[in-house]
């Protein structure tokens, strides 16, 4: 799994100033600071063909153009490959870090939140005398009317009907906001009626199904982009969420999202839980604090969205019991933990969750304000601290002071976060990506989610080694021949032979 | 991957399903807490709030995204 954010843009008193170039200097200047040239270590775009190797790995030569390869002057398609095996990069006019793929929900959390410590670096960089002075936040829209995404993606089986993922995964996806949702002020697209919502993403939600993100946008995307095998595997590519900055409520989104994927691959979904008006009720649940709207179901029950997951939380439980009886794995155990924590909490009252959840912490601190100084909903103030509340900065960043004063829930060690801003995951194919771009940077010539260029001197082609099993390249798999080679000539000879 | 093209929503405000529900403040909320704390966490946004939030929001502009 792994979490990709686009990054709120601006510059004080500038509102015109171009988002494409200062996204392009923001991964420039993160870049060059890593001693990267952004387009150096550039993505390589070009689709690969099936993987004949069972090992993962099948040297390829001279398979791609080194027309790719040159340095490209248009900062608006800066890109550039980090040491942690994420992608930090130019996209719709955001700078966009997606992740590393993970194994783990903590692990999403770990290298979401390293992608907040890059954005950070990035803006200290981009502040100084001459500089232009770019605040990034890690939110999802402006509310005038744009939204950008924070895209969530699995990896499933390509065996599992799409038709299964649609119909049980959008009545999860409709009513998870209440647990998920970083909260907004203003309701509408445009925010033309004042008011707080759960989440910042469902009033841009116009269809349930569909290929588009970026308008009549869908609350099951379709893109069909493994990045991997294709015969064997699926990305499913989640829109619908918003970014997080609690650390509860991150974990709660990748796990729960992974137990009811993992329901379905299991064909272990006991309820049918099909919602009417799937859209519509997606907004009236955001439009609703109290959490006391209804869900109307096809069948005719209704419920609100909290009893929902509380329905997807037992068929968890009950299929956790039936393949693990009480061997649990603890990531899951805590995942299982907390859901069922949250979501008694919402239900006898949701300002219980301040530390846990996003819209509840923001939400207890706006009606303070309000109480204190009269505020209206409509109150610019109100809508700048919603947009403040996201501001990367550690002293500027509203979220950010929260968390330093204890005030919020913090589940990842400052420390290991810290840590993944520079090194990969150990357990995915992050693993070779990170560390081929942090031991040969002058050698890899472009590398992209499935594959890595090589640009080897005295070499007359350059070399391609593919990676299209996600979980092959992790340390167990080639750490030790990484830890061997000293330089990338033979690493790829390495590898070559592995393959044989 | 990236696109270069800047789209804008199509529908208006005005379609917001009519029977959502007005916004409550949850019952037993916010307001009514009085930890010990809460003076703090507002002066502590108040030091740092951008001084025009009037400005500031008008100026909070997004292109296109996902």
């Amino acid at each position: 799994m792994g979490i990709e954010t686009e990054y709120g843009i601006s510059v004080p008193g500038e509102p015109t100033a171009n988002p494409m170039v200062l996204s392009g200097r923001v991964v420039t200047a993160y870049a060059l600071q890593q001693g990267m040239r952004a387009a150096r270590a550039g993505w390589d775009y070009e689709d690969e063909a099936p993987l004949r190797d069972a090992r993962g790995f099948d040297l390829a030569r001279g398979s791609a153009d080194p027309s790719q390869l040159t340095d490209e002057d248009d900062p608006t398609l800066a890109n550039v490959v980090l040491t942690n095996g994420a992608r930090l990069y130019v996209d719709h006019a955001h700078p966009e870090y997606s992740s590393p793929e993970v194994t783990s929900p903590r692990a999403a959390v770990t290298w979401d939140r390293a992608g907040e410590l890059v954005m950070r670096d990035a803006v200290a960089l981009l502040s100084g005398p001459g500089e232009p002075g770019v605040n990034l936040y890690k939110n999802n829209t402006d509310g005038k009317g744009a939204s950008y995404g924070t895209h969530e993606n699995y990896l499933m089986s390509r065996q599992t009907p799409f038709s299964d993922i649609v119909k049980h995964l959008i009545p999860f996806f409709v009513t998870r906001p209440v647990i998920c949702g970083s909260g907004r002020v203003g309701i509408g697209m445009e925010s033309k009626k004042p008011g707080f919502q759960l989440a910042q993403r469902p009033d841009f939600f116009e269809v349930e199904v569909g290929l588009e993100t970026t308008l009549k946008r869908p609350i099951i995307n379709t893109r069909d982009e493994p990045h991997a095998v294709t015969d064997r595997y699926r990305r499913l590519h989640v829109i619908v969420g918003d970014a997080n900055h609690c650390d509860v409520a991150n974990l709660l989104k990748m796990g729960t999202t992974s137990l009811v994927l993992g329901l379905i691959e299991a064909g272990a979904v006991t309820q049918d839980l099909t919602i009417e008006k799937p859209v519509a009720t997606m907004q009236a649940i955001s439009h609703d604090p109290s959490l006391q709207t209804k869900v109307r179901l096809a069948d005719g029950r209704q419920m609100t969205a909290v009893q929902v997951l509380w329905c997807y939380h037992e068929m968890a439980e009950v299929w956790l019991q039936r393949l693990y009886g009480s061997d649990v794995d603890e990531d899951t155990a805590e995942v299982m933990r907390r859901w069922s924590d949250a979501l008694t909490k919402l239900e006898r009252d949701p300002m219980e969750c301040t530390r846990e959840l996003d819209w509840v912490a923001k939400l207890a601190t706006m009606e303070r304000y309000r109480a204190r100084d009269g505020l209206d909903w409509s109150d610019p103030k109100l809508r700048a601290i919603d947009i403040q509340w996201s501001d990367v900065r550690a002293d500027r960043g509203l979220f950010n002071r929260m968390l330093a004063g204890g005030r919020v829930e913090q589940l990842i060690d400052p420390a290991a976060v810290t840590q993944a801003v520079k090194l990969p995951p150990e357990d995915t194919r992050a693993y070779f990506r990170g560390m081929c771009l942090a031991r040969f940077p002058r050698e890899v010539a472009a590398a992209s989610w499935d594959s890595i260029i090589f640009d080897v001197a005295g070499e007359s082609s350059l070399q391609r080694v593919p990676m299209l099993e996600p979980e092959r390249g992790t340390r167990a798999h080639v750490g030790e021949l990484l830890d061997s080679s000293h330089s990338a000539q033979e690493l790829l000879r390495a590898l070559a032979q592995a393959a044989e | 991957m990236a696109t270069q093209e800047h789209k804008s929503p199509q529908r208006r405000d005005d379609d917001v399903a009519d029977d959502a529900p007005e916004p409550v403040a949850p019952s037993g909320g916010a307001a009514q807490v009085q930890d010990a704390d809460t003076d703090d966490v507002l002066d502590e946004i108040d030091g740092v709030l951008e001084s025009n939030a009037e400005e500031f929001v008008r100026g909070f502009v997004q292109k296109g995204g996902q």
